[in-house]
C-alpha cells in the first residue's frame, strides 16, 4: 500500500501536473514530422515499394522463394502471423481495462490500440501481396464462394477484416478529441462498450483460429509444433506477447519521444504475465511428453536449435518478472518485454516456417525483395505511427529528459 | 491412471467431448464414396516407363512444355523435356525409383521400379476442406476433385494443407493460378478416358469405377507371383487385354485407407515409402481440424456466450468509466 502511494508521488511530480486526472489524459508529442531519422525510414520503405511494384509486375516467383513445398513464407509467418501477435497489445489491454475494470492501465491503452490497428492493417497488406490472385479475394467475403463451413481461413479472414474495422472506431476516439465535434464523441461514448466486447471477441477467435490453421498441415508439421492444442498456444502466446509488446513499446516511446514512462504501471502489469506464461509452458510441456515429440529435439538440429531458443526466451524472462524486486528495475522489464516478444515470435515462425517441412528435398530461406518487402511494410508502419502520435493524443505526456 | 490422463487431454484438446459413436458414423460418412465415383488404377509392375501418359496428359489438358536443355535445343515437345516432379506445367509424372546398381525392375535391393504421381484424388479431400474460397471442390457423384481459377484468391493453403504436394502455384506468372489433375473431367463429361489411360499401352494406368479398381487391385494381390495375367488396358472393363508375367506384390493397395482413402490407387513391387508416398493416417487431416473447430464453434453457442459475457463487462466499466471521469471534473 506505502508502495503504491509512494509510486503515485513519484509520477505526479514527474509529469508534474497538479490534476489526478491530468496525469491519465493523452496528448499528442507535437515537433516536426520530416526528422532525419524519419528520411531514413523514408527511404527504406521506398525500396520496400520498389520490390512490391516487382512483386505485382513480374509475380511472386521473381520477387520471393516461396515453392510449391513452402508455399507460405515469412510475409505469412512474420507479416500476418507474428505481426497480429505483436498487434495484440491492443486486445491484451482491452481485456484487462475494459473487460476485468482495471482502468489503472489505462494510460497504455490507447498506444496498444494503435500499434494494434497498424499491426492488423499491414498484415492486411500483406495478405494482398501474397496472394496469388489477390483480385479474388473478395470472394472470401461473398457469401456464394466463402467456405465458412470447413475453411479456417476463411474464419480468420472475416474474423480479422471486421477487427480491423473495429479497432478504426475503437482509436477514433483520439482523431475525435483532435479534429472531432464532441457531440458525435459523445454519441461513440454511448455504444463503444459494443465495439470494445467485440474488440475483445475477434481477438480470441482468429488468434486461436490462427493455430488451428496448422492442424491441417498434418505430419508436414515437426511434432514439436503440431498439436491439437495449438489454438490454446496460440491464443496464450497473443495474450503474452501483447503485454510484453505494450512494455517495448512504452520503453521506446519514452527514449525515443520522451514520453512519460508509466513505470508503476509497467511493474504491476509484468506482475501476472509470468503466470501467464507458466501456464502456457506447463500445458505445452505435459502435451509434448503426451505426445512423446521429445526425441525430434535431437533428430533435426534446426528444429531442436529453435524449439530450445523458443523456450529458453519464455523461460529466463518469467523467471525474473517472478521477483517484484527485478521488476521494479528498468531493464529487467525492457529485457524481459523483448524476450518475451522474441520467444513469442519464434514460436510462431517455428509453427509456421521452421517446424514446416513438407517431403525431402523441399528447402525455405526468404528471397532478397522477400525481405525488403517485409521491412518496407514495417517502415510504413512505423511511419504511420509517428505521425498519428505527434499530431493525436495517444501518448502520455512529454518530460524534457534531466541532462 | 494413463487413462484418466489421455481422457483429460481429449477434452482438454476437442474443447468438447463428442460421443465415440457419433464420431465413428461421422467420419464414416466422410469417407464414403458415391457408388458411380471414378479413379485411376496405376500398377507399378506393368509400367514401362515409356512416359506416354506424360505426352498425352498435356495433350489433353493443353498444358505447356516444361523448359529443359533438351527441349530448347532441339524443340522437342512434351516427353523428352522431363522435369524431376510435378510442377505448374505437370499434372502427371513418371519418375524413376533406383537403388543400388537398379538391375531388375521391380525389386527394393539393387532394383528400380517406376511411379506414376498426380492428384490422388481424396474421399475426404484436405485442399477442399482448407479452401477459403471454394475454387477447389468435390464432385458428389464422379468424386473428381475439381479447381475453379474464377473463384481461386491464391492463398496456397491448398499446398501447406495436402499431403501429397499435388497442388503447384503458377508461380512464374503474375497472374497465376493452381494447377492439378482433374482426372481429365472434361473429357469424361463426353464420355472419354482420361489421357493417361488412355495413352498407356501396357495397362499400367486403368480408369474405372473405383469399387470396380479397388476389387481388380485385390485380386492382383491374391495373384502367385510367377504365372501370366492377362491385364486390363486403359479400362478396368476392358475386352482389351495385354499378357504379362505376376510379379510379387507388396500386399497392399495404397490409397485404400490413406488419409480416408483415394480414388487414385497404386500396386507395387517396391515398399511405397521408396517411391515417395507418404504414410498417413487412415483420415484426413481435415476431419481432425474440422471436429476440433466445430466442436469449439458448434452452434456458435461458446462464442454467442462469450460475447454476450463481454458486452456486459465492457458496458459495466464503461459505465464505471465516465462516473469517475464525469467526477474528475466535477473536483
Amino acid at each position: 500500500m506505502s508502495n503504491e502511494d509512494s509510486g503515485n508521488r513519484k509520477i505526479k511530480v514527474v509529469g508534474g501536473g497538479s490534476a489526478g486526472s491530468d496525469l491519465h489524459k493523452s496528448y499528442p508529442i507535437g515537433g516536426p514530422i520530416m526528422t532525419t531519422p524519419f528520411k531514413v525510414i523514408m527511404v527504406i520503405a521506398a525500396i520496400g515499394l520498389f520490390f512490391m511494384g516487382k512483386r505485382f509486375l513480374l509475380g511472386l516467383g521473381a520477387t520471393s522463394n516461396l515453392s510449391h513445398g513452402y508455399p507460405w513464407g515469412i510475409w505469412i509467418a512474420y507479416d500476418v502471423v507474428v505481426g497480429t501477435a505483436i498487434g495484440s497489445g491492443g486486445y491484451a489491454m482491452a481485456l484487462l481495462v475494459y473487460i476485468f475494470n482495471k482502468g489503472k492501465y489505462d494510460p497504455l491503452v490507447r498506444s496498444a490500440l494503435l500499434t494494434a490497428f497498424l499491426g492488423y492493417l499491414f498484415a492486411g497488406v500483406s495478405i494482398v501481396i501474397d496472394t496469388g490472385r489477390y483480385w479474388n479475394l473478395i470472394n472470401m467475403f461473398l457469401p456464394q464462394y466463402s467456405n465458412i463451413t470447413t475453411s479456417i481461413m476463411m474464419e480468420v479472414a472475416i474474423s480479422v477484416a471486421t477487427y480491423t474495422l473495429v479497432l478504426i472506431v475503437e482509436v477514433s476516439p483520439a482523431f475525435l478529441e483532435r479534429y472531432g465535434n464532441s457531440k458525435l464523441r459523445r454519441r461513440l461514448q454511448k455504444v463503444i462498450f459494443v465495439f470494445i466486447a467485440f474488440g475483445v471477441l475477434l481477438p480470441t477467435l482468429h488468434q486461436s483460429s490462427l493455430g488451428s490453421m496448422m492442424i491441417s498441415a498434418g505430419d508436414k508439421l515437426s511434432p514439436l509444433w503440431q498439436s491439437m492444442m495449438l489454438p490454446f498456444y496460440f491464443l496464450f502466446t497473443a495474450l503474452i506477447m501483447g503485454y510484453a509488446s505494450v512494455v517495448v513499446e512504452s520503453f521506446a516511446a519514452s527514449q525515443i519521444l520522451n514520453t512519460r514512462l508509466e513505470k508503476r504501471l509497467l511493474v504491476k502489469l509484468t506482475g501476472f504475465v509470468p503466470y501467464l506464461i507458466l501456464v502456457y509452458l506447463v500445458i505445452r510441456f505435459a502435451d509434448l511428453v503426451y505426445q512423446g515429440a521429445f526425441g525430434v529435439l535431437f533428430q533435426d538440429p534446426l528444429e531442436g536449435t529453435s524449439f530450445i531458443v523458443e523456450n529458453l526466451l519464455f523461460i529466463v524472462p518469467m523467471i525474473i518478472l517472478f521477483s517484484k524486486d527485478a521488476r521494479n528495475k528498468r531493464v529487467n522489464l525492457f529485457f524481459s518485454g523483448i524476450s518475451i516478444v522474441l520467444a513469442g515470435a519464434i514460436y510462431r515462425f517455428n509453427t509456421y516456417l521452421i517446424g514446416f517441412d513438407p517431403a525431402p528435398g523441399w528447402t525455405y530461406f526468404p528471397a532478397f525483395s522477400e525481405i525488403f518487402i517485409t521491412i518496407g511494410l514495417i517502415s510504413f508502419e512505423i511511419m504511420i505511427y509517428l505521425i498519428v502520435v505527434k499530431r493525436l493524443p495517444i501518448l502520455p505526456k512529454v518530460v524534457f529528459k534531466k541532462a | 491412471m494413463k487413462l484418466e490422463r489421455r481422457d483429460f487431454m481429449k477434452v482438454i484438446s476437442a474443447g468438447a467431448v463428442t460421443a465415440t459413436t457419433a464420431k465413428t458414423v461421422r467420419s464414416e460418412a466422410r469417407t464414403a464414396l458415391s457408388e458411380d465415383a471414378v479413379g485411376i488404377l496405376y500398377d507399378a509392375t506393368v509400367c514401362i516407363g515409356c512416359k506416354a501418359c506424360e505426352v498425352a496428359c498435356k495433350e489433353y489438358n493443353d498444358m505447356p512444355s516444361s523448359s529443359s536443355y533438351v527441349n530448347d535445343q532441339f524443340e522437342v515437345k512434351n516427353v523428352w523435356d522431363s522435369p524431376d516432379d510435378l510442377d505448374a506445367k505437370t499434372l502427371n509424372k513418371i519418375k524413376l525409383y533406383k537403388d543400388g546398381d537398379g538391375s531388375v525392375k521391380d525389386r527394393e535391393k539393387d532394383g528400380f521400379s517406376y511411379i506414376k504421381r498426380a492428384c490422388m484424388h481424396c474421399a475426404d479431400p484436405d485442399c477442399v476442406s482448407v479452401c477459403p474460397v471454394t475454387a477447389l471442390t468435390k464432385d458428389p457423384v464422379t468424386g473428381i476433385v475439381s479447381y475453379d481459377e474464377t473463384r481461386c484468391c491464391g492463398c496456397r493453403y491448398c499446398q501447406i494443407a495436402c499431403q501429397y504436394l499435388i497442388p503447384k502455384f503458377e508461380y512464374d506468372d503474375p497472374l497465376g493460378q493452381i494447377q492439378k489433375c482433374q482426372l481429365c473431367s472434361h473429357v469424361i463429361a463426353e464420355g472419354g478416358i482420361p489421357g493417361c489411360c488412355e495413352a498407356c499401352p501396357t495397362g499400367a494406368s486403368i480408369y474405372g469405377n473405383v469399387h470396380d479398381l479397388l476389387d481388380e487391385a485385390h485380386q492382383r494381390l491374391d495373384m502367385t507371383p510367377g504365372t501370366t495375367y492377362d491385364f486390363p488396358v486403359r479400362m478396368v472393363d476392358s475386352k482389351d487385354r495385354a499378357s504379362h508375367e505376376v510379379h510379387e506384390y507388396v500386399n497392399y493397395v495404397y490409397g485404400e485407407s490413406e488419409g480416408g482413402g483415394t480414388q487414385y490407387l497404386i500396386l507395387s513391387a517396391v515398399p511405397f515409402g521408396e517411391l515417395g508416398l507418404p504414410n498417413l493416417p487412415d483420415h484426413s487431416n481435415a476431419s481432425v481440424t474440422e471436429k476440433l473447430q466445430h466442436s469449439l464453434y458448434k452452434g456458435m453457442i461458446a462464442p454467442a456466450a462469450l460475447f454476450v459475457g463481454l458486452l456486459y463487462a465492457a458496458h459495466q466499466s464503461v459505465k464505471y468509466h465516465n462516473r469517475s471521469d464525469e467526477e474528475g471534473a466535477d473536483e
